[in-house]
C-alpha cells in the first residue's frame, strides 16, 4: 500500500516534470539560438549553449531590424489604450454601479455583449472608416480599436471592485459638500487600484500581441508594432536564423522579465475576465 | 445625496465616452458588415445589390473554399475540446492537491500564454524546418530518417501541425481557469469524503468537477470560439496552405479583403464567424444547463 502511494507519487512528478521540460525547451531553444551563428545552429552545436556569445545578432536586430522602433511603438500603442481604457471604464463604471436611473441593469448587459464580440466582426467598416478618416497609418489606428476591444472586459472587472467599496464612504463625502467630481476623484478612483493593476496588465497583454489589426492598419515602418515588425524582420533575414531569433527574444523578453516578479497578479487578471465572464 | 446621483445630466456625461466608444467601433461596424455582405464592393467604387448571392457563392463554391475553411477550424475546435482540455483538467487537478513546488509549475505552464503568438508562430516555423528544424533533425539522429516530413508543406499533416503549437500555447491558460476552480472547492467536502474512504479518484469525479461545471463550461466556449477564430499563428505558419489545407475563416477573410479587394464577401465571412461564435457558446450553454 505505502510502495504504491510513493509510486503513484513519483509518476505524478514524472509527468509533471516532463510538460515542464515542453513548456521550457522551446524557449530556451530560442534563447541559445539567438546568440549562435549559423554554423552552430545548422549543424555542429544544435541544442547546446553557445560556443561563441554572438551578440551582434542582437545589434543587427535592434539597428537593421528596427527591432527599437518597434518596440517604441509597441510601448506607445499599449500605454495610450490603457490609459483610455482605464479611463473610459472608470468613468462608466461609477454610472453603471453608483448613479440611479432606469436601464442600467441593461445597459451594463449590453457593454457584456463585447466580451463574445470576435474582433473580425469589425474589421471591413473600421478599415473604411479610418482610411475615410485619413487615420490609417497613425497610431490611432491601433489605439481606438484596442480600447473598444478591452472596454467589456475593463468594465467588467471594474463593477467587481466598485461593488467592493462602501456606500457609505460616498454619503460622508457628500456630507463633507463634496460634488459628483469630488467622489469620484477623491474617493472611488484611488481606491480602484487592483482593478486599475487587473485591467492594465491585462490589456497591455492584449495590445501588446495584436496581430490582425496591427497588420493591416498599419504599413509604415516607422509605425508598426512588435508582432507585424517580427513578422517583416524574419522576411528580411530568411537564411540567417540569430537575428530571428534575436528578435524573437527581444519580444518577449519585457514580458517574461515582468512575469518573474508579477506572475500572482498577472495569472489573477486573466483568471478574473474568464471566471467572472 | 440622492440629488447628486440621479443628475441627469451627470449620468450622461459619465457614460458618454463609454457608449461612444463601443457602439462606435464594436456595434455599429456590427450592423455595417451585416450590411456590406449583401453588397458586391470593392471598398472604393460603388456597391452592387446582390441579396444573399455572397453567402450562396460562400457555400457553394469550391473555388473559394469556405466549406473547407469551416471543417478545418471545426476540427480544430474538436481537438481541442478532446486533447487540449483534457491534459488542462489532468494539470490542474493533480496541481490542485498540495503537490511540492505547485507554484513553479503553475507558473511555467502558464507562461506560453504571455508570449506572442507572431513569436510562438516563429519559434515554431524553426522547429518544423524541414533541414534544419530540432524535430526533423531529433529524429534523423534517433535514425527514424523514414518519419520525417516537410511538416508545414504537407498536406496531410499541416493542419496537426498548425495545432501543436496551439495546443503548446493554450494547456496553460485553460489550466489556469481550472485551477482557479479546484482551489476555490471547499476543504470540508474534500475532508469529509475522504473520511468516507473516497479515492482522490472518486473525489475528483464526484466533488471537485461538479464543483467546477460552470468554468469547464467557460474552457469549452473559450476553445471552441478561439478555433474558430484562430489566426495569428495560422497566419504566420501556413497562411492557409498548402492548398488550403490549414485554411480556417479568418485567413480566408483576410486573403478576401486585402488580396482580392471583395469586401462583401469578406463580410460575409466575418457574418458566419459571428454567427457561428454566438451559436456555439448557446449550444454549449444549453448542453451544460441540461445536464443538471
Amino acid at each position: 500500500m505505502k510502495s504504491g502511494e510513493k509510486g503513484k507519487r513519483i509518476l505524478i512528478y514524472i509527468g509533471l516534470i516532463f510538460w515542464l521540460i515542453i513548456d521550457l525547451f522551446p524557449v530556451y531553444w530560442m534563447f541559445t539560438f539567438s546568440l549562435k551563428n549559423n554554423e552552430e545552429i545548422f549543424g555542429n552545436n544544435i541544442i547546446g549553449l553557445p560556443k561563441h556569445w554572438l551578440w551582434s545578432n542582437y545589434t543587427s536586430a535592434l539597428n537593421t531590424g528596427h527591432m527599437s522602433l518597434y518596440f517604441l511603438n509597441s510601448t506607445i500603442v499599449a500605454v495610450a489604450t490603457i490609459v483610455i481604457t482605464l479611463a473610459v471604464a472608470l468613468m462608466g463604471t461609477f454610472a453603471l454601479t453608483r448613479m440611479v436611473w432606469k436601464g442600467r441593469k441593461t445597459l451594463n448587459k449590453f457593454f457584456m455583449l463585447g466580451l463574445t464580440i470576435p474582433i473580425h466582426a469589425s474589421i471591413v467598416p473600421v478599415y473604411v472608416t479610418l482610411s475615410r478618416l485619413h487615420l490609417l497609418n497613425t497610431y490611432w489606428a491601433l489605439i481606438i480599436p484596442y480600447s473598444a476591444f478591452s472596454l467589456s472586459m475593463a468594465i467588467l472587472v471594474c463593477t467587481g471592485f466598485m461593488n467592493e467599496i462602501p456606500r457609505e464612504l460616498d454619503e460622508a463625502a457628500c456630507i463633507d459638500g463634496c460634488s459628483i467630481w469630488g467622489i469620484f476623484f477623491r474617493i472611488i478612483v484611488p481606491m480602484m487600484k487592483p482593478a486599475v493593476a487587473t485591467v492594465g496588465i491585462y490589456t497591455f497583454l492584449q495590445c501588446w500581441n495584436e496581430l490582425m489589426f496591427a497588420n493591416i492598419f498599419i504599413s509604415k515602418t516607422e509605425l508598426k508594432t512588435l508582432p507585424v515588425g517580427v513578422q517583416a524582420l524574419s522576411g528580411q533575414y530568411t537564411t540567417d536564423w540569430g537575428p530571428i531569433g534575436a528578435a524573437l527574444v527581444l519580444a518577449t523578453f519585457p514580458t517574461l522579465l515582468v512575469y518573474i516578479f508579477l506572475s500572482k497578479s498577472i495569472q489573477d487578471s486573466f483568471a478574473a475576465g474568464a471566471i467572472k465572464g | 445625496m440622492k440629488k447628486i446621483y440621479s443628475n441627469k445630466l451627470h449620468i450622461l456625461i459619465f457614460l458618454l465616452p463609454a457608449l461612444i466608444l463601443f457602439c462606435g467601433v464594436l456595434i455599429a461596424p456590427l450592423g455595417a458588415s451585416f450590411y456590406y455582405s449583401f453588397f458586391k464592393w470593392d471598398g472604393m467604387g460603388p456597391k452592387t445589390f446582390l441579396g444573399f448571392q455572397n453567402y450562396k457563392e460562400l457555400f457553394s463554391s469550391n473555388a473559394i473554399g469556405f466549406m473547407k475553411a469551416l471543417r478545418n477550424s471545426l476540427l480544430l475546435a474538436l481537438f481541442s475540446v478532446v486533447l487540449q482540455l483534457p491534459l488542462a483538467l489532468g494539470l490542474a487537478l493533480t496541481l490542485g492537491k498540495k503537490i511540492k513546488g505547485e507554484r513553479v509549475f503553475l507558473s511555467v505552464y502558464f507562461m506560453p500564454v504571455l508570449i506572442s503568438t507572431v513569436v510562438i508562430g516563429q519559434l515554431w516555423l524553426k522547429i518544423y524546418n524541414p533541414d534544419y528544424g530540432i524535430l526533423n533533425v531529433a529524429l534523423r539522429s534517433m535514425g527514424l530518417e523514414s518519419l520525417t516530413r516537410i511538416w508545414l508543406g504537407d498536406k496531410k499533416v499541416a493542419l496537426a501541425a498548425v495545432f501543436v503549437p496551439t495546443l503548446w500555447q493554450y494547456v496553460g491558460y485553460h489550466m489556469l481557469l481550472l485551477y482557479a476552480g479546484v482551489k476555490s472547492v471547499p476543504v470540508e467536502l474534500r475532508e469529509a469524503a475522504m473520511l468516507d474512504g473516497a479515492t482522490d479518484g472518486q473525489v475528483n469525479r464526484y466533488i471537485v468537477l461538479p464543483y467546477i461545471k460552470p468554468i469547464l463550461r467557460v474552457s469549452v466556449i473559450f476553445a471552441i470560439t478561439g478555433s474558430l477564430k484562430s489566426f495569428d499563428l495560422i497566419y504566420v505558419l501556413t497562411n492557409g496552405g498548402p492548398l488550403h489545407a490549414t485554411e480556417v475563416p479568418s485567413t480566408l477573410m483576410i486573403n478576401m479583403l486585402f488580396k482580392r479587394n471583395r469586401y462583401g464577401m469578406g463580410s460575409a465571412i466575418a457574418v458566419m464567424l459571428i454567427l457561428l461564435c454566438f451559436a456555439f457558446a448557446l449550444l454549449i450553454n444549453a448542453i451544460f444547463r441540461g445536464e443538471d
